[in-house]
């Protein structure tokens, strides 16, 4: 297995309190497979990312808990070096805003060449020539002219296909993708997705990709895992999900998506609001809003109950749930 | 137009990614305790506006507090020096020059035998009164200046920008120098007419900074939207949102008021006796520095913990009011 | 019965580009809008989609005259609004009033929610007598969702979704006809847009209302517009009922935007037909000639460089009077089916072929 997350726990520590932002979290991605973690804000989907790949800000974020398996060994014992060699060499994060992820007083060029430089040893020279390769790769047309370019002279799409050439410069074995389209166009969405899994397929690496989009998963993704809270909700593979969703929660963001293949009638809210992590209610976290809460939700945390090989759900009613 | 260049709804406090603190604590509170109610159950707790959260915090700032003490200190000493000191600044006996410390004189006597702690606390209000009054001066002349112009732009910010930028070129200890040789009157307002004449340019930049900024809101626009004067939108909304920049400079800025009063006086240009000036003490004290250090320390000393004081103020002000910790 | 409430013909808006330090010359423009035509009819909603630099937000801006319009005009219920000043523009503004993006910038922060909402009242007072005032707003916050007991609280004491609702109170204060909404739901959560757009669909028939709503997103604007226009470039480029536009799209444009909207359906993946288009929108400062779309078409061809096509009924289909036959500017204008059908009961034999590409 790639990459293994097991049982981890995040908690950032305010001078308000402390809110506890991933809460036992377990997933797993392997060579050549995609896992959406579907969540909206707060859902700790975008923490949990930045603590694999070890960037979290460490006050006032803390690791309290849990492993973070690559390959078989657990980062979180890694030493800060050993670490920084893993991140960027065998493993890369895409961001969801390309401008400010980018130096804008260096050049394309410099940027994309620094990854050689630093990780491989490349001379300049050389390096400037991989970026020129890097950026035909991601199809930016006039690669060689334009890798003297500055990251505000690209548009958003080209941008974020910069980013991607980036990640992918060293061949990492994993990539990290949070929220890589939702600042874009739908058609330039579609053109970076498309890109993404092209080169996946080419590198046979693992992707995780951090969403809030239904769409956009069900296009890519192999397996999904839904946050909520920050702890994992559901986690199926694709079209299981989608046909019969095993998780009040899960079943309710279907319900309450305009698709465009439908004109419906008003659309399923789900009432209340995301809970404040500092105060996540007692019990099934999702309790105060989900339409078939009973007595036992509010006491009892449900622990991911296996609904069959792959799929597990985190409602002590998941059998009601799944028969609709 | 942007590409889409807003967050999603960012709900919880504490992740790091920033997001109203009130709603996270009170919505929490609301959702246990009605969690069949319908959306929209909201914030309970008491209302509170930015600036009373702004007070809160400022209230809790110890180097807010250690700031206001002495200025309230201060400004009391200048309304009323006689509070602490008995005798007259004025009243000198020559055959007492450059004495030290004695009983009833605590800091001596200086070159006229006038005695330095009388003259150091109503020194005082000199520099308290044109600290104050310059900086009320440069401040609404600067702001009103500054925020037209960002408000209307056009051909008038042009202009104002070009005028802000002359002004600002010219320096200020020099143009004292220049201009205030020529006064011979020997009231505080050459000087305090002096510091405004030189100094709106700061607050006017700050303000028409702030002032455009708070324009681009769209909550500007939908008052326009709505039919709203533009009387309307520059008090009801613009001022209140782009005034906090120039509370936080203006207040750092007093300080430096006051030890640019206190250069001009020593350097002969700002007030001239009878008034009395830490300025012109430390003028008159400053050739007798080795024999008798008392006549220069005390002045200078009180000097140095105003203008601290001022700056100690300002500083805790924006810190309060940094929207980025809002 | 479809009366027309809003009537928008030939509007432009360029933004000039200049140079100069104190004096400025003017070097070229930046062509937001550039000619646009279309009718709003009493209690519906239009739909205006594109992507960015379409124009979309230029259009709404001038709708609520936060923009004047280079050519054009805006004929509110016969009168041109786009010219009045003054107090005629004053009266005017409470006809059409407008719903903003942004939930944490549309709210003054230093205002209470109750002054938030009263403030239109302060500005129209002839609409309520002043002892009334708190009670409107009381009312307002009750049929936006919220609790009228919050008429005190700050913007910043309310989640996005809850702020959108103040928003949107504000917006029906002073009872407009008609409500111009610019991607009201765009900045908030997945779960918190559904309940936003429940309350618009239902204050619509409470209040008869007339929307217009500029989105981004294409399944939200099918989900609550009666008839949808899409915009390139500062045009139009096709308009037309919901069902004509979605399910049955003739300009290359459309189909291209309804192909890369993602469905959440994993099952689709395999059966759609991808339309990825080449390069980059064109800059507003320099529109190609012809037909501004065709640097990005596959089916470009030299008619397209030379002649502008019109916005109307292609030929091919006037006659035949099919839901294709709406207004679309394309000289090759071409029916094709993108967005995944599902079985319904209308569909005839016909439709069902056109889907099979």
């Amino acid at each position: 297995m790639l990459l293994e997350v097991r049982d981890l726990h995040v908690e950032f520590r305010t001078r308000d309190g402390v809110a506890k932002a991933v809460n036992g979290v377990n997933y797993s991605v392997d060579e050549g497979e995609t896992l959406a973690v579907l969540g909206e804000s707060g859902s700790g989907k975008s923490v949990t990312a930045q603590a694999v790949m070890g960037i979290l800000d460490t006050p006032p974020g803390k690791i309290t808990g849990g492993e973070i398996l690559f390959r078989g060994k657990d980062l979180l014992k890694f030493k800060e070096d050993e670490r920084r060699k893993v991140r960027g060499a065998e493993m890369a994060m895409i961001f969801q805003d390309a401008l400010s992820s980018l130096n804008p007083v260096l050049s394309v060029g410099d940027q994309l060449g620094e990854m050689f430089i630093v990780h491989r040893g490349m001379s300049r020279k050389d390096a400037r020539t991989k970026a020129v390769e890097l950026m035909d790769r991601v199809r930016i047309p006039g690669a060689a002219q334009r890798v003297r370019d500055y990251p505000h002279q690209f548009s958003g799409g080209m941008r974020q296909r910069i980013m991607i050439a980036m990640a992918l410069a060293l061949e990492p074995a994993l990539i990290i993708a949070d929220e890589p389209t939702t600042a874009l166009d739908v058609t330039v969405q579609a053109q970076v997705m498309d890109l993404l899994a092209e080169l996946q397929r080419e590198l046979h690496m693992g992707l995780i990709l951090i969403t809030h989009d239904l769409g956009v998963v069900a296009d890519v993704a192999d397996k999904i895992a839904v946050m909520y809270a920050g702890r994992i909700v559901e986690s199926a593979p694709v079209h299981d999900i989608y046909k019969a969703p095993a998780h009040p929660y899960t079943r309710g963001l279907l319900d309450s998506i305009p698709r465009l293949d439908q004109k419906g009638q008003e659309l399923y809210a789900i009432k209340g609001l995301p809970p404040n992590l500092m105060h996540i209610p007692p019990g099934c976290a999702f309790n105060p809003r989900c339409p078939m809460a009973q007595d036992v939700c509010r006491t009892d945390e449900p622990e991911l109950y296996e609904v069959d090989q792959h799929r597990g759900s985190a409602c002590h009613f998941w059998r009601e749930c799944l028969n609709g | 137009m942007p590409e889409q260049p807003f967050e999603p709804e960012r709900a919880i406090a504490g992740t790091g990614m920033g997001g109203p603190m009130d709603l996270a604590t009170s919505e929490a509170e609301t959702l246990e305790k009605t969690p069949g109610g319908p959306e929209g159950t909201g914030p309970s707790g008491k209302p509170h506006s930015l600036w009373s959260d702004a007070w809160r915090d400022l209230r809790r700032n110890p180097v807010f507090i250690i700031s206001a003490l002495v200025i309230l200190f201060l400004v009391v000493i200048s309304l009323w020096p006689s509070l602490i000191a008995s005798g007259n600044p004025l009243k000198c006996d020559l055959a007492k020059a450059q004495e030290g410390s004695q009983p009833g004189h605590p800091f001596g006597y200086d070159g006229q035998g006038c005695d330095v702690y009388t003259r150091t606390v109503y020194g005082t209000r000199t520099s308290v009164t044109v600290g104050v009054l310059a900086t009320l001066g440069v401040a609404i002349f600067g702001s009103v200046l500054g925020g037209l112009a960002g408000f209307f732009g056009g051909v008038w910010d042009s202009i104002l920008s070009r005028l802000t930028d002359i002004f600002f070129a010219i320096p200020v200890v020099l143009g004292g120098l220049v201009l205030l040789s020529v006064v011979t009157s020997n009231t505080v307002w050459p000087v305090i007419g002096f510091m405004v004449l030189l100094g709106w340019p700061q607050i006017s930049r700050i303000a028409r900074g702030s002032v455009i900024t708070a324009k681009q809101n769209d909550y500007v626009q939908a008052a326009r939207a709505l039919g709203a004067s533009n009387s309307r939108l520059l008090l009801r909304h613009i001022t209140p949102n782009a005034v906090a920049p120039v509370i936080v400079v203006a207040t750092i800025a007093l300080g430096t008021y006051i030890s640019l009063e206190a250069t001009l006086s020593y350097l002969g240009v700002g007030l001239k006796p009878p008034t009395v000036s830490w300025g012109i003490d430390i003028s008159a004290a400053s050739q007798y520095i080795r024999n008798a250090p008392h006549m220069l320390l005390w002045p200078a000393g009180a000097l140095a913990i105003t203008v601290l004081a001022f700056i100690m103020l300002g500083d805790a002000v924006r810190d309060a009011l940094d929207p980025k910790l809002r | 019965m479809a009366e027309s409430i809003l009537e928008v013909t030939g509007l432009v808006k360029h933004y000039p580009l200049t140079q100069g330090i104190l004096f400025k010359k003017q070097v070229g423009a930046v062509k937001a809008v550039d000619g646009v035509d279309f009718t709003l009819n009493k209690g519906e909603t239009l739909g205006i989609v594109g992507e960015s630099g379409c124009g979309k937000s230029t259009v709404a801006k001038m709708l609520v005259n936060l923009e004047r319009p280079t050519e054009g005009s805006i004929k509110f219920k016969g009168e041109d609004i786009s010219r009045m000043s003054g107090r005629a523009l004053k009266a005017a503004r409470r006809n059409i009033q407008m719903v903003f993006q942004d939930p944490y910038t549309s709210l003054n922060p230093r205002m209470t929610v109750g002054d938030i909402i009263g403030e239109p009242y302060e500005i129209h007072p002839e609409v309520a007598p002043k002892g009334d005032r708190r009670k409107r707003v009381q009312d307002l916050l009750d049929v936006v969702g919220l609790n009228p007991e919050y008429i005190n609280r700050y913007p910043h004491q309310f989640s996005g979704g809850q702020r959108q609702r103040i928003g949107i109170a504000r917006g029906l204060a002073l009872r407009p006809e008609v409500i111009v909404a610019d991607e009201p739901v765009s900045a908030l959560d997945v779960s918190v847009q559904a309940q936003v757009i429940n309350l618009l669909d239902r204050l619509q028939d409470e209040f008869d209302l007339s929307y217009i709503f500029i989105a981004h997103d294409l399944s939200i604007v099918r989900h609550i517009s009666d008839r949808v226009g899409v915009m390139y470039l500062g045009r139009i480029v096709e308009i037309g009922k919901d069902e004509e536009i979605y399910d049955h799209p003739t300009h290359p444009y459309t189909q291209a935007l309804l192909s890369a909207v993602p469905v959440p359906d994993p099952d689709a993946r395999d059966h759609r037909e991808r339309i990825i288009l080449a390069g980059d929108v064109p800059s507003p400062t320099n529109i190609p000639s012809g037909c501004r779309f065709r640097t990005r078409c596959w089916k470009a061809q030299e008619r397209c460089s030379l002649e502008v096509p019109l916005l109307a009924v292609p030929a091919e289909f006037r006659l035949a009077s099919g839901p294709a036959a709406h207004d679309s500017a394309c000289h090759f204008a071409e029916e094709k089916t993108v967005v995944p059908q599902e079985e319904t009961p209308e569909a005839t034999p016909d439709d069902l072929d056109q889907g099979a590409e």
